[in-house]
């Protein structure tokens, strides 16, 4: 059974069809490309997946359930995360309380323990905060993690903004143009990092990019969207010789890797 | 246990129970006079108001002008509990925060959907309905207002209730709990993506803060022999808002610190109680132009801070979105 099948999905906004007639596909363990070009619908289709938005017509099934309805919270908690096209960090905390409010979904401790201070609330945060801490080390943001968030440089406020998706311990993880605004190196730092995350964490992961050459050397397997359709589909090779996918970049700088 | 017996943990107790001595033997030697403890009793209630309004208000972020309505309720319910049913206090004042509690779930779940304004209005309607339902229920005296409540509370009821509110606050918000209600106010969307159920702990805030704002009320009413509905009105929600918002919103001993400032300068107004809410409404301008961010921000005072200044950091616009 497929992790992610996405049938017939279509969204309106007034009279704009953002995404019409989607069909997707995603087996589990797949490091999948979105792109397109601006406006195509490439972060609408992660809106209707996280359930920011609700499909007009179709249906979503995320492990054979289906996610129409549910409250983002509740596609959180079934093991969907994601991160934010224009970062959404909570920016005036820290960033070990970006982590520790992402764990919030596996807290056991009830509210009495954190009331009374029982020893059960003090085991577990300190559980949690090593368990944050572990996971910012990855990111190379455990010496900042008392920092709050927005003094952190552009560069690191993505990368947080991924462990902190992870931090609430996903299946699928969604991230919408993570290398926006890195530099050339940095980009091919966070590409390695986002192949390594998807074997040591067992993860399935979808990603939007703009930049052609760098979903082409990342992914195994890419969907191309334009206003809101998809165009073409398959493994980068077949992708970049499509003439439709060549057309639709047409006029933008593409260059392959 | 051990975790308990910290070194800050242990100075603050240690001060606590100073606090509390000397004052005790003060009031018991006549040298705080009746007029003073008046406004000791007024402080702690502020204290116990300010603190719970700044959960739901500066952590949770959910502006709320209602708050004198759930300490009417307390102050109602546990004066019905006393006189009309005879219970003993510490029962009185457990009901009227659970029914303050109660009311806060109710009110709380449909209008919590509301964001900014609109859950402002929608409070301070809440608010006012409270106020006109006692002053047109006959069975606790309607405008004329619930007479023959006995004086119980005093500076003994007052200090306990005051701990016991800011650290029962202070742990929920130090928690998993409350960092959920702290994400709420930072960012809704990444909050609901990140599986924090935003409702649950709008709710949550709400009804934790209308239980205090409760207690709150009932201390009040075993003060004062007798209670009117006029005495819960907008201008009390102001009051303690203007505490939340001078201590800093966000900050648990800014509202502590703000509630007992208020208090005093309310001493020296006494005799002008006309000039009080304009100094008020100017104080809350002046705090609005020069510092917004309140008193403390959204730091709390803590005895690292004798050691170690800690760098302010601006509360500027918010990142991303
Ligand atoms: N909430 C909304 N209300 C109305 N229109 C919307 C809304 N969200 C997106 N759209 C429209 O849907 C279309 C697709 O937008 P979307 O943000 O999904 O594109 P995108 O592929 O992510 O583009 P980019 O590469 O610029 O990020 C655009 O025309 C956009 O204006
Ligand atoms: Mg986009």
């Amino acid at each position: 059974m497929a992790l992610l099948e996405v049938n017939n999905v279509s969204k309106v906004f007034g009279g704009l069809s953002a995404v019409t007639n989607l069909k997707m596909k995603l087996e589990a363990g797949e490091l999948v490309g979105l792109i397109g070009p601006n406006g195509a619908g490439k972060t609408t289709v992660f809106n209707l997946l996280t359930g920011v938005y609700q499909t007009t017509t179709g249906d979503i099934l995320f492990d054979g359930k289906n996610i129409a309805g549910k409250k983002p919270s509740a596609i959180n908690q079934m093991g969907i995360a994601r991160t934010f096209q224009n970062i959404r960090l909570f920016s005036d905390l820290t960033v070990l309380d970006n982590v520790r409010i992402a764990y919030h979904s596996h807290v056991a401790y009830k509210l009495p323990a954190a009331l009374f201070r029982s020893g059960r609330f003090y085991a577990e945060e300190d559980q949690m905060a090593e368990r944050a801490v572990k996971l910012l080390k990855i990111f190379n943001l455990d010496g900042k993690k008392d920092e709050i968030a927005k003094n952190l440089p552009y560069g690191e406020q993505r990368r947080l903004e991924i462990a902190r998706a992870l931090a609430t311990e996903p299946k699928f993880l969604l991230l919408d143009e993570p290398a926006a605004g890195m530099n050339p190196q940095e980009t091919a730092e966070l590409m390695n990092l986002i192949r390594w995350i998807r074997d040591h964490f067992n993860l399935t992961i979808l990603l939007i990019e703009h930049d052609m050459s760098l979903v082409m050397g990342c992914c195994e397997r890419i969907y191309v969207l334009e206003y809101g359709r998809v165009i073409a589909q398959g493994d980068p090779e077949n992708v970049k010789h499509n003439p439709k996918v060549i057309e639709a970049y047409l006029g933008e700088e593409v260059t392959y890797a | 246990m051990k975790r308990l017996l910290t070194r800050q943990n242990m100075i603050i107790t240690a001060a606590l129970l100073v606090v509390y001595i000397i004052v005790q033997v003060l009031l018991s030697t006549g040298i705080i006079s009746a007029f003073y403890e008046t406004n000791l009793i007024l402080g702690g209630i502020g204290i116990i108001m300010a603190v719970s309004l700044n959960l739901i208000t500066g952590f949770a972020g959910q502006f709320t002008l209602g708050h004198a309505g759930f300490m009417a309720i307390g102050a109602y319910f546990s004066a019905v509990m006393t006189v009309k049913w005879g219970m003993p206090f510490i029962l009185s004042l457990l009901g009227g925060a659970c029914l303050a509690a109660v009311m806060g779930f109710l009110i709380g779940l449909p209008t919590l959907r509301l964001k900014g304004d609109y859950l402002a209005i929608a409070t301070l309607g809440m608010g006012e309905v409270i106020r006109v339902v006692l002053l047109n229920t006959k069975y606790v005296g309607g405008a004329a207002g619930l007479f023959g409540i006995p004086r119980i509370t005093n500076w003994t009821w007052i200090f306990v209730c005051s701990v016991v509110t800011v650290l029962c606050i202070r742990n929920l918000l130090w928690s998993s709990y409350g960092r959920a209600c702290i994400s709420v106010r930072e960012d809704e969307v990444a909050a609901e993506i990140m599986g924090v159920d935003i409702t649950h702990y709008k709710v949550l805030a709400f009804v934790v803060g209308a239980f205090f704002a409760g207690l709150g009320g009932a201390l009040y009413s075993h003060y004062y022999y007798f209670i009117q509905p006029g005495g819960f009105g907008f201008m009390k929600s102001i009051e303690y808002l203007v505490m939340v918002v001078l201590g800093g919103m966000g900050s648990i001993t800014g509202s502590v610190m703000a509630a007992i400032v208020l208090t005093v300068i309310n001493v020296f107004l006494q005799q002008y109680s006309a000039i009080r809410m304009i100094l008020y409404a100017l104080l809350l301008i002046i705090i609005m132009i020069f510092r917004p961010e309140g008193l403390m921000g959204s730091k709390e005072f803590s005895t690292a801070m004798f050691r170690r200044f800690e760098r302010r950091d601006d509360r500027g616009s918010a990142g991303g979105q």
